[in-house]
């Protein structure tokens, strides 16, 4: 693999993982978690392990970012830690 | 407190890359697993079991007891949230709110008020979401039926491509999902009640167990698959690529109910009323 594009991703994690961590807006933060879990996927994807991007592309980025969401919203939006 | 958490973190994160450090280099072809375990399953998935794909006889074949586990864990969580968040129907909103269908006017009628009947004429809207939404949902309405029948593709076809019970079990549930999402949860509920999919989370867990036991019945270990040759009128080894659809179908069933159960309690608060 080029490992240019394994390095951008993998630099794409952390800063996407710091990100979700560091929002104060949580629907930001879930959002972000939801890039993180992308990048996460396309991690896996390029290691070859195809089965665990497909898992972390359905759960992670896709329904748990939608889950999240729907807490957000019946929670306060903003955290205050 | 901020400090002695800080600590902490790093004398536990620092032992567990002491801990990480004993472990053999990534692709390490010297290391216990590739040496051992990974050359029989290269060599044999495919003769014992006739599935292509080695993940997926790994998955739930060789380590069945573990993936039934692992649906036990999904089952559990769905249940918890249930306890969590259900509330009682009686905590009703204090206020419907209403849409005459020709006009666009919206109703707000007071609890008490008289409701109009659910018709061709008014529609009731989630207090928080008014906006008219006619490309969502004619879109969502287009795009819902690909979604699930890729959803059974993707469980029916992870004997020969990556995918399975959970990736098409969440796929499935995350189309009703997104029939809630585009349309409203109430619908969603019509659609697919709140009993018939906790209902559902069982029947998967139920589904997976069962065809362990089932062999157990043919004087066999608890899932191993080959003993129910004699009941599907096969030999063993596509009795056993048989036995691992008929778990990832219960995989499958547990999964995307309990991921419409997650929704339905988190985007409604345990109300089933409105949501998201």
């Amino acid at each position: 693999m080029i490992w240019q594009i394994e390095l951008i991703i993998l630099v794409l994690v952390v800063l996407f993982g710091i990100g979700a961590l560091a929002a104060k807006d949580l629907l930001s933060a879930a959002i972000l978690f939801g890039a993180y879990s992308f990048m996460l996927c396309l991690l896996w994807a390029i290691m070859g392990a195809v089965d665990v991007a497909f898992t972390e592309a359905s759960v992670g980025a896709g329904i748990s970012t939608v889950l999240f969401v729907s807490a957000v919203l019946r929670t306060t939006r903003r955290s205050d830690n | 407190m901020k400090i002695t958490g800080l600590i902490l973190l790093v004398l536990l994160g620092g032992f567990l890359f002491y801990g990480a450090l004993d472990f053999p280099v990534w692709g390490d072809p010297n290391s216990p697993a590739s040496s051992h375990l990974s050359p029989y399953y290269i060599e044999h998935s495919f003769s014992d079991t006739s599935v292509p794909n080695i993940v997926t006889s790994v998955l739930a074949d060789y380590r069945g007891f573990d993936t039934m586990f692992e649906t036990i864990v999904i089952f559990t969580a769905g249940i918890a949230c249930i306890f969590l968040l259900k509330t009682s129907k009686t905590s009703a909103p204090e206020s419907r709110m209403y849409r005459h269908i020709p006009t666009g006017i919206t109703l707000r009628i007071e609890k008490g008020g008289k409701y109009p009947e659910e018709s061709g004429h008014f529609e009731r809207i989630d207090s928080v979401w008014i906006p008219y939404d006619l490309i969502i949902r004619t879109t969502c309405r287009m795009i819902i039926p690909f979604i699930q029948v890729f959803a059974l593709y993707v469980i029916a076809h992870g004997h020969h491509s990556p995918g399975g019970g959970f990736q098409g079990g969440v796929i499935l549930g995350a189309s009703l999902v997104l029939f809630a999402i585009g349309f409203n949860l109430r619908m969603a509920i019509r659609q697919m009640g709140e009993k018939i999919t906790i209902f559902m989370c069982g029947l998967g867990v139920l589904i997976y167990a069962g065809t362990g036991v089932l062999s157990m019945f043919f004087k066999s270990n608890f899932l191993d698959y080959s003993a129910l040759a004699p009941l599907l009128g096969t030999n063993t080894v596509i009795a056993r690529s048989f036995g691992i659809l008929f778990v990832e179908i219960g995989v499958g069933i547990a999964v995307m109910a309990v991921m419409i159960v997650l929704y339905y309690n988190l985007a409604s608060a345990g109300k089933y009323d409105e949501g998201l």
